[in-house]
């Protein structure tokens, strides 16, 4: 499937598809924009060109005082309007571009409407779709001229002359020249088009990119570690638990009742058996299995049956990347221990949706608040988690309840 | 009791080895995979196989699903799964398989007590079921059904009798007559909507529905 109107250009069946008529849509729109853009750019323009006439048509000082009058009133209005009516047209156009693709996410704004780049990018483009537009748009209404007049030049040739060879060769010039303007069309909208990515929707620099890159690298690094020590001591420290709570257990059947060994033995398998569960806890924290292998869902239901709490869970059973599923995760779980200490609460509810291509954590208590992001380290490793992912974490507890943790996580799909 | 075990940590394999024939318990095999498991059951026809859940090459459920692959071949046999984690899911798949009869499913913990996980073997060979206690607990703890609506002392009877235990043994533990037992259980039996039989496998099957709920 191809996704843009440039690419679909190269397609053999080009012709057939619905492309050359959401080209052909996209043209007549870019017109359309141009000339709005003229007309509303007419404002600060005018007082700028009636200053020009009124400097030319005579030379006394009273010319030149209106004239300078005139001319600030035509650049104060254009610097005034220019960058916000710019603005207008990039939303615009940023609409408009998903006739010929799609069209991703608008940037946000960066600064005020003077110093975001953003700005004069928009300002940038204005000026091309004011200029540059009605030039590849004048071309295509030529051809485009010489396509729909073909039956009236027909007309023309066949009532003035009846020379056929020329009449044939009239036809067979129009005939030719529609796939051709459908072509133009899509080559002339398609490249607007992609000035328009280019300008509108500037790729994040690349300075960003690599720290983003450098914080994601490093959370997959934790990832992978949190993996590595969940294996070793799920394959080592529990099994060998195991089989040393087996053989305490062997040891008691030998030893007579009454012995004063029997109860340090029974003392040390009580022992033994709480370290395993407390073991079992420790690695589920670090790495769950059931998360890797059953997905979220399942892992956030072992979370609530283990709870102390009543949790509630209102989860998709659908599969989110290992990262997501992982930071998404230790986000409840964090939750959920919080608000066991914390929260003078029996009830908890934990709400794990998509929308649109983001992952929509969110853990609600209804205990008394005021949970403090400062005092424990938890909640700000989990933030700086979910921003190496891309995502955000939101904390809200007010003195008095209820406490709300969400966490947003970008997942394409 | 002739017994195939099958566990990956050799530790844990030799320990099992080792603690079993103390408690009359023949092993005939012990291995360390899947497909040796398969293997060694067709080859040694045992009564009961212990099986660890995961297992090598993917240490995810290969345990299990060689325990239900065996069971769909001889629906005799009985099946002691035995995890370190209470996983839903996996649990679930187990229990359901057989409607239930002979089969078990128990943490790593419960090795520990070494009589007492032999006697849990003793009674799923003979055709009981047994469910973890954790597993029990954590049904009982948090499921908004019709488990919400035994008493106290219900649940205590259904999280005894999910172990394989008889009216008489569940009396002793809980501290009860047979007949406050055998009363306990008619009530939350109506409670749950199952119909009352002699049936000892009848009594679990609470804690299998639900855990086959879950499995979904």
């Amino acid at each position: 499937m191809t996704d843009t109107l440039l690419r679909a250009v190269t397609g053999r069946r080009f012709l057939v598809s619905a492309w050359p008529w959401r080209g052909l849509v996209y043209c007549v729109t870019t017109a359309v924009a141009s000339g709005i853009l003229w007309l509303l750019l007419a404002v600060p323009l005018t007082p700028v060109f009636s200053a020009v006439v009124v400097l030319f048509s005579g030379h006394t000082s009273g010319h030149l005082i209106v004239a300078a009058g005139l001319g600030l009133v035509g650049v104060g209005l254009l610097a005034l309007l220019g960058p916000r009516l710019a603005l207008s047209v990039a939303r615009a156009e940023r609409w408009r571009l998903r006739l010929v693709g799609d069209a991703p996410l608008p940037p946000r704004r960066r600064g005020d409407l003077y110093t975001d780049p953003a700005t004069w990018r928009a300002v940038a483009y204005a000026v091309l779709l004011g200029i540059v537009g009605p030039m590849w748009l004048g071309v295509l209404g030529v051809i485009g001229l010489l396509v729909v007049s073909t039956p009236i030049a027909v007309e023309y040739r066949i009532s003035v002359t009846d020379s056929l060879a020329a009449v044939a060769g009239r036809v067979v010039v129009g005939l030719l020249l529609v796939p051709v303007l459908f072509y133009l069309i899509a080559l002339f909208g398609g490249a607007h088009a992609a000035l328009v990515r280019l300008l509108l929707y500037p790729e994040p620099s690349e300075e960003l990119v690599e720290v983003a890159r450098s914080r994601s690298r490093l959370a997959h690094a934790f990832d992978a570690e949190r993996l590595r020590i969940e294996r070793d001591l799920h394959d080592i420290a529990q099994q060998r638990l195991v089989a040393l709570t087996m053989q305490i257990g062997l040891a008691r059947l030998d030893l007579p009742p009454s012995s004063p060994a029997a109860s340090a033995m029974a003392a040390a398998h009580e022992q033994a058996k709480t370290l395993m569960v407390e073991l079992r806890d420790l690695i589920r924290g670090i790495s769950p299995r059931t998360l890797r292998e059953l997905g979220l869902r399942s892992a956030v239901e072992e979370l609530a049956a283990a709870s102390s709490l009543d949790v509630r869970v209102d989860a998709a059973s659908s599969r989110f990347p290992a990262e997501v599923e992982s930071v998404a995760y230790a986000a409840i779980s964090e939750a959920l221990a919080n608000a066991a200490k914390h929260a003078a609460t029996a009830e908890v509810t934990v709400t794990v949706r998509r929308k649109a291509d983001r992952l929509l954590v969110e853990v609600r208590d209804e205990g008394g608040g005021g949970a403090d992001p400062a005092r424990g380290s938890g909640l700000t490793g989990l933030a700086d988690r979910a921003a190496a992912a891309g995502g955000r974490l939101l904390l809200s507890s007010p003195a008095g309840g209820p406490t709300i943790l969400r966490v947003e996580l970008p997942c394409a799909s | 009791m002739r017994v195939v075990i099958a566990e990956d940590s050799v530790l844990l394999r030799e320990g099992l080895g080792a603690m079993l024939p103390r408690f009359g318990v023949e092993v005939v095999a012990s291995v360390g995979d899947s497909p040796s498991l398969l293997a060694a059951v067709r080859r040694h026809r045992p009564q009961l196989v212990v099986t660890d859940v995961r297992m090598p090459p993917g240490y995810t459920d290969e345990g299990l699903r060689a325990a239900v692959a065996l069971r769909t071949e001889d629906p005799g046999l009985a099946v002691v799964a035995v995890s370190q984690y209470v996983q839903h899911g996996y649990a679930g798949e187990l229990l359901a398989s057989g409607s239930g009869r002979s089969v078990g499913y128990l943490l790593k913990d419960r090795i520990g007590d070494v009589a007492e996980f032999a006697g849990q073997l003793r009674r799923v060979a003979e055709g009981g079921t047994v469910v973890d206690p954790e597993v029990v607990r954590q049904l009982m703890q948090h499921r908004r059904d019709p488990l919400k609506q035994l008493s106290a002392r219900e649940r205590e009877v259904l999280s005894v009798v999910a172990q394989g235990h008889s009216n008489a043994a569940a009396a002793r533990l809980l501290s009860l007559t047979e007949a406050g037992v055998a009363k306990h259980i008619g009530n939350l039996f109506t409670k749950l909507g199952l119909p009352v039989s002699d049936d000892t496998n009848r009594r679990v099957l609470a804690v299998l529905a639900y855990l086959r709920s879950r499995s979904d």
